[in-house]
C-alpha cells in the first residue's frame, strides 16, 4: 500500500530566529521556574509526578497496614496523623476512606496523567518530531503552573480538620454532595473539585499544544507514517483528553452547583440527618454517566503513552523493527475511538436500563481485540531479536506482562452477567491496578530509565535499575495477583475491615501477604529515587546516543539547549524502526540518514525514493511510498 | 529517645549503603568495567525471567487448585449457577490464552537474549499473522459475548406476576426490609417527605390502603425455590445490595428505585449441611461506598422452605399495628379497613369495641 503525503516546505523552519532566541540572557527564574522550554517543563512534571507517586504510595501502605494487620496498633502514626488515629490506636474508618480516595485520585490524575503524559509528551514530542519547541511555549508553561496550583490545592486538602475528600476517587453523589453524609464531603470535597477544575485546565492546555505540535511542527520528511509510535500514542492521548476532560469539568461544575447553590442535578428523594432535603428530580446516575464518560477514556489517557513508550523501547532493545507498525497505530486508533463508547460498563448494576448493559457489554468486549493485537505484536517483536536487558527494557517487558495479566480479567468484568458478582470486589481492584495502574507505572519507569540520558546528560546506574525492577515486578504481582482470589471470594472493596461478616472472614493470610508485598514494593522505590537523583549529578556521562536508537532526539547534543538542535533541524528520510536491516553495516539506521547513503540495505521501493531526497528541501515535494 | 536512636540507626544504615554503592562504583571504574558492553548482567536477567515464569505459573496453578474451596463461594441461586458456569468458561479460555502467551513471551525473552555477533531478524510485518490474531480473538470473544448476552437478558427480564415481592431499603449504615404483608401482597406507596424520626422510617403513605398490612423486618427472609423480586431503594446516599451466595448485586439509588429478581435454590439449613458448618448464615453486604460505616452494613438472610416462610410472614405484626399512633394519618373512610388489615381488629363486622389505640 503506497501512501502519498505531500508537503510543501515554505517556512516550516524558523531555526535562524530561534538561534537568536537561544542566546538571550535568561535568569534563574525564566530558566528553571517559569520556563517555556519543553524539556524543563517535562522535568517539572516529572519531579512533581515523582513527589505525588511517593505520597500516593505511602497513603496506600497506610491503609494496607489496616487491611493486612487489623490488630496492629497504629499509635506510632499519631505524630503524623494526629486525631485520625482513634483512642484505641486504630485508623479512623472515615480517614481510611479518605486515604483510599486520595490514593486513587493522586495516582490516576496526578501521577499517571500529569506525571506520565505531562513528562513524556512534553519531552519527546518536539524532540522526536523535530521541532524547536512546543507550538506555544507560553501555554505549555501555563499548563504546568495550573497543574502546580491544582497540586497545591489537593495537597492542602490533606491537612484539613475534616479530612480530604472521602467518597472514593469516583466521588459519586449524593455521598460527595452531602457534608452530613461523610466528613470528607465538606471542605475537603470543595478543594478536590477546585483542584480537579485546575487540573482539567492544565490538561487541556497541554493537550492542545501536543496535538498542534504533532500536526504542524514536524520536521522535513517526518510524515505521519514516519512518526515513532510514542508520538502516535501521545497524539491519541491528547485527543482523547481534549474530548473527554471537558465532560468531567461539566460533571464537577454541576456537582459544585448541587453542593453550594441548592440545585438538584444529582440529588433527589434524600432523607439524611433527620430531615428530608428539598432537592428533587435529580439523578445520581447522571453523574455516573458524566464521570465515566471521562473516566473510561482516562484509562487510555493513562495507558496509551505507556504503550507508546514501551513500543519504542522494546524495538530499540530487541534491535528489531516493531512488528506491525501500522497495526499498532490502527489498534491504538481503534482503542481510542472505542474508549468513548464503553463507559457504562462501570455501571452494569447501578439500575441502568439492562438494554444499555447489553450494548455496552458488546462494545466493551470488542476492545479486547485491538488490545490482543498489541500484545501479539509485542511478543512477535521479541521473536528472533537480539535482546539487551537495559532497565528500560525490563520495565517495558514488565508492562507487557501486566497488560496481559490485567487485561485478560477485563473479559470477565466486561461481561455484564459475570460482572454482577465481581463488580466492586477485589477482583476489580486487581484488574485495574494491573492493567492500568502498574502497566502505566512501568511504562513511566521504562521511559525514565530510557530517556534519562537525554534529560540529564548522564546515565542511570544499571545494577540499581535491575534491583529496582525485580523487586518492583515481583512485588507488584504479589500485591495484586492474590487480590483475584480475594475478589472471587466476594470481598467488597473500600471496606475498612471484614470482620463484621462471617462470609468475608477468611484470607487474613493473603491480606497480610499483600500488605507486606506492598511495603517492600514501596521501599524498593527508594532505590530508584536514589539512582535518579544521584545519577542526575554524578552518573556516568552519557554518550549522545547510548542505546543506538534511530529516532532523531538522539541526534541532539548531550544536553540539548533551548531550540534542541544547535544547527539546522535534521530532515527525516525513513521510518523510525530500521533496526537490523539486512545488508546494513550497523544494526540500526537513524531516521535522518537518507536512503542515498545506504544503498546496501535499501529495499527496492526505497531506492526509488532516493531521487526525491534533496539536500535543500525548500519548496520540494516529497512523495513517499514506504512499504513497511 | 528511642525514636532518636531509631532515626540515627536508619541514617547510619543509609550512609553505609551509600558508601557501599560509592565504593563498588569506583572499583568498577578502576577495573575498567564498561557499562556499554553487554555482559553477564544480560544473561542473569534473561535467566531470572525464566525463573520468574516457572515460579509464578507454578504458584498460580498450585494455589488455584489447592485452595479452590477457600476462594470460591458456593452458589445458591438459579441464575447464579448460570453466571458461575460462564465465569468458569471464561476462566478456561483466558487461562489457556494467558499461559500460552506468557510462556511464549518469556521463552522468546530468554531464547533471544543478546548474543555477540548475532543479528536480529528484520521482520516488520506479516499480514497473514496479523489477520489471524485479529480474527481468532474476535471469534472467541463473539462466543463469550453471545453467551453472556443471553444470560444477561434472562437475568434482567421482567419478573413473573406471582414473584415474591420484598423491599430492601439502604440507609447509613443499615438495611431494613419491608414485606407487603399477607393480606394484599402489594407494597404500600412511600414518599421520602413522610419519613420522620418517630417511627415512619419507610415514609409510608397511609392514604394508600396497600400500606396497612406492610411489615418491617431486620432480617431478610426468603422462600426457597420461588422467584423473589427485590425492590431496592435508598434513603440517603448510594448503597448496593450484595447477596454473594445468590450472585445478586444491585445498587440502591436515592430517587430511583431499582430491582433484581432471582430464585434461591438452597435453604439456610441445606447450605449449613453442605458446608458442615451449623453456624453458617447467608449475609447481605453493601458494595457501594456509603460512608463511615460502609463496612458494617450487614443483614442476616434466612432462607426457608416455603411453608415455613409463609408461617413466618403470617406471624409478623404489621407496621401499623406496631405504630398505632399513625392511625391518625389514615383517612377516616379507610380507618376501619386499616385496622382490620393491620391485624388490630380481629374480625370485620363483629365486636367493633375491641379497638385499642
Amino acid at each position: 500500500m503506497a501512501t502519498t503525503d505531500i508537503h510543501t516546505h515554505h517556512d516550516v523552519h524558523h531555526h535562524d530566529e530561534h538561534d537568536e532566541h537561544g542566546h538571550h540572557e535568561t535568569n534563574f527564574w525564566r530558566t528553571y521556574i517559569f520556563s517555556e522550554d519543553h524539556k524543563v517543563i517535562a522535568k517539572q512534571f516529572l519531579i512533581t509526578g515523582i513527589f505525588w507517586a511517593l505520597l500516593g504510595g505511602i497513603l496506600s501502605v497506610i491503609f494496607r497496614l489496616q487491611l493486612g494487620f487489623p490488630d496492629m496498633s497504629l499509635e506510632w502514626l499519631r505524630p503524623v496523623l494526629g486525631e485520625w488515629i482513634t483512642a484505641e490506636g486504630k485508623l479512623d474508618p472515615e480517614f481510611y476512606l479518605a486515604l483510599v480516595t486520595m490514593h486513587g485520585t493522586i495516582m490516576v490524575f496526578f501521577v499517571l496523567t500529569a506525571g506520565l503524559s505531562g513528562t513524556f509528551s512534553n519531552f519527546l514530542i518536539p524532540l522526536q518530531v523535530g521541532a524547536r519547541d512546543m507550538a506555544s511555549g507560553f501555554m505549555n508553561m501555563l499548563s504546568y503552573w495550573f497543574f502546580f496550583l491544582s497540586s497545591v490545592t489537593m495537597f492542602v486538602s490533606l491537612f484539613l480538620e475534616t479530612g480530604p475528600a472521602g467518597g472514593g476517587w469516583t466521588i459519586y453523589p449524593p455521598l460527595s454532595a452531602l457534608p452530613q453524609a461523610i466528613k470528607g464531603s465538606g471542605l475537603g470535597m470543595t478543594l478536590w473539585l477546585v483542584a480537579m477544575a485546575l487540573f482539567i485546565v492544565s490538561s487541556l492546555l497541554g493537550g492542545i499544544n501536543y496535538i498542534t505540535t504533532v500536526i504542524n511542527l514536524r520536521t522535513r520528511g517526518m510524515s505521519f507514517t514516519r512518526l515513532p509510535l510514542t508520538i502516535w500514542a501521545f497524539l491519541f492521548t491528547a485527543i482523547i483528553g481534549v474530548l473527554s476532560f471537558p465532560v468531567l469539568f461539566a460533571a464537577a461544575l454541576l456537582l459544585i452547583f448541587d453542593r453550594s447553590f441548592g440545585t438538584s442535578f444529582y440529588l433527589s428523594d434524600i432523607y439524611i440527618g433527620g430531615e428530608a432535603l428539598a432537592h428533587d428530580g435529580g439523578s445520581p446516575i447522571l453523574f455516573q454517566h458524566l464521570f465515566w464518560f471521562l473516566g473510561h477514556p482516562e484509562v487510555y489517557i493513562v495507558l496509551l503513552p505507556a504503550l507508546g513508550l514501551s513500543s519504542e523501547i522494546i524495538a530499540t532493545n530487541s534491535r528489531k523493527p516493531i512488528f506491525g507498525y501500522k497495526a499498532m497505530i490502527g489498534s491504538m486508533l481503534f482503542i481510542a475511538i472505542l474508549s468513548f463508547i464503553v463507559w457504562a460498563h462501570h455501571m452494569f448494576v447501578t439500575g441502568m436500563n439492562p438494554f444499555l448493559g447489553s450494548i455496552f457489554m458488546l462494545l466493551t468486549l470488542i476492545i479486547a481485540v485491538p488490545s490482543a493485537v498489541k500484545i501479539f505484536n509485542y511478543v512477535t517483536t521479541l521473536w528472533k531479536g537480539n535482546i539487551r536487558f537495559t532497565p528500560g527494557m525490563l520495565f517495558s517487558i514488565g508492562l507487557v506482562s501486566f497488560f496481559l495479566t490485567g487485561g485478560i480479567t477485563g473479559i470477565f468484568l466486561g461481561n455484564s452477567a459475570i460482572d454482577i458478582q465481581l463488580h466492586d470486589t477485589y477482583f476489580v481492584v486487581a484488574h485495574f491496578h494491573l492493567v492500568m495502574g502498574s502497566a502505566s507505572f512501568f511504562g513511566m519507569m521504562a521511559g525514565v530509565y530510557h530517556w534519562f540520558p537525554k534529560m540529564f546528560g548522564r546515565m542511570m546506574d544499571n545494577r540499581l535499575g535491575y534491583i529496582h525492577f525485580w523487586l518492583t515486578f515481583t512485588g507488584v504481582y504479589l500485591v495484586f495477583f492474590p487480590m483475584h482470589y480475594i475478589g472471587i471470594a466476594g470481598f467488597p472493596r473500600r471496606y475498612y475491615s471484614w470482620t463484621n461478616f462471617e462470609i468475608f472472614s477468611g484470607f487474613t493470610d493473603l491480606n497480610t501477604l499483600v500488605s507486606v508485598a506492598a511495603i517492600i514494593t514501596l521501599a524498593s522505590q527508594f532505590i530508584f529515587l536514589f539512582n535518579f537523583f544521584y545519577s542526575m549529578f554524578r552518573g556516568r556521562v552519557a554518550p549522545a546516543n547510548p542505546w543506538n536508537a534511530t529516532t532523531i532526539e538522539w541526534t541532539t547534543p548531550r544536553n540539548p539547549g533551548h531550540g534542541n538542535w544547535p544547527g539546522e533541524i535534521p530532515s527525516v528520510y525513513r521510518w523510525p524502526y530500521d533496526y537490523s536491516k539486512p545488508g546494513a553495516k550497523e544494526d540500526y539506521i537513524p531516521q535522518h540518514i537518507p536512503y542515498s547513503e545506504t544503498p546496501e540495505s535499501n529495499l527496492p521501493n526505497e531506492n526509488e525514493l532516493i531521487k526525491l531526497e534533496t539536500s535543500n528541501g525548500s519548496g520540494a515535494i516529497i512523495v513517499e511510498g514506504d512499504k513497511h | 529517645m528511642t525514636s532518636l536512636i531509631i532515626f540515627l540507626g536508619v541514617v547510619l544504615v543509609l550512609v553505609i549503603l551509600y558508601m557501599i554503592y560509592r565504593v563498588s562504583s569506583l572499583v568498577s571504574i578502576a577495573k575498567g568495567y564498561d557499562d556499554d558492553k553487554i555482559g553477564t548482567a544480560n544473561k542473569v536477567n534473561a535467566a531470572l525471567f525464566m525463573v520468574f515464569m516457572v515460579g509464578s505459573l507454578g504458584w498460580f496453578f498450585w494455589y488455584s487448585f489447592a485452595y479452590y474451596d477457600n476462594y470460591t463461594m458456593p452458589v445458591a441461586s438459579e441464575h447464579g449457577k448460570h453466571t458461575d458456569l460462564l465465569f468458569w468458561i471464561t476462566m478456561g479460555v483466558t487461562v489457556v490464552a494467558f499461559v500460552i502467551i506468557s510462556v511464549v513471551m518469556f521463552v522468546f525473552i530468554y531464547k533471544y537474549q543478546h548474543e555477540e555477533g548475532r543479528k536480529a531478524k528484520f521482520f516488520p510485518d506479516n499480514h497473514h499473522l496479523e489477520l489471524a490474531w485479529t480474527i481468532i480473538p474476535a471469534i472467541v470473544l463473539a462466543v463469550l459475548i453471545f453467551t453472556g448476552l443471553r444470560a444477561w437478558n434472562d437475568i434482567t427480564s421482567p419478573a413473573s406476576k406471582d414473584a415474591e415481592l420484598i423491599e430492601v431499603i439502604g440507609q447509613q449504615f443499615a438495611w431494613t426490609v419491608r414485606y407487603p404483608g399477607v393480606k394484599d401482597k402489594e407494597l404500600g406507596k412511600v414518599n421520602y417527605k413522610l419519613i420522620d424520626n418517630f417511627g415512619n422510617e419507610f415514609g409510608l403513605d397511609l392514604t394508600d390502603k396497600n400500606s396497612f398490612d406492610d411489615f418491617k423486618s431486620l432480617e431478610l427472609h426468603l422462600p426457597v425455590d420461588k422467584e423473589v423480586l427485590l425492590k431496592i431503594r435508598a434513603k440517603d446516599v448510594l448503597h448496593s445490595v450484595f447477596l454473594p451466595h445468590f450472585r445478586v448485586k444491585m445498587d440502591a439509588v436515592p430517587g430511583m428505585p431499582t430491582q433484581f429478581k432471582f430464585k434461591v435454590t438452597k435453604t439456610t439449613q441445606e447450605m449449613r449441611d453442605e458446608l458442615g458448618n451449623q453456624n453458617f448464615n447467608y449475609e447481605m453486604a453493601c458494595t457501594e461506598i456509603c460512608g463511615r460505616g460502609h463496612f458494617s452494613m450487614k443483614m442476616t438472610v434466612i432462607v426457608e422452605e416455603q411453608e415455613a416462610y409463609e408461617k413466618w410472614k403470617a406471624s409478623q405484626e404489621a407496621w401499623l399495628k406496631q405504630n398505632p399512633d399513625y392511625l391518625k394519618k389514615v383517612p377516616n373512610a379507610l380507618k376501619e379497613a386499616a385496622m382490620i388489615k393491620a391485624g388490630m381488629q380481629r374480625d370485620p363486622g363483629s365486636s367493633v369495641a375491641e379497638v385499642n389505640e
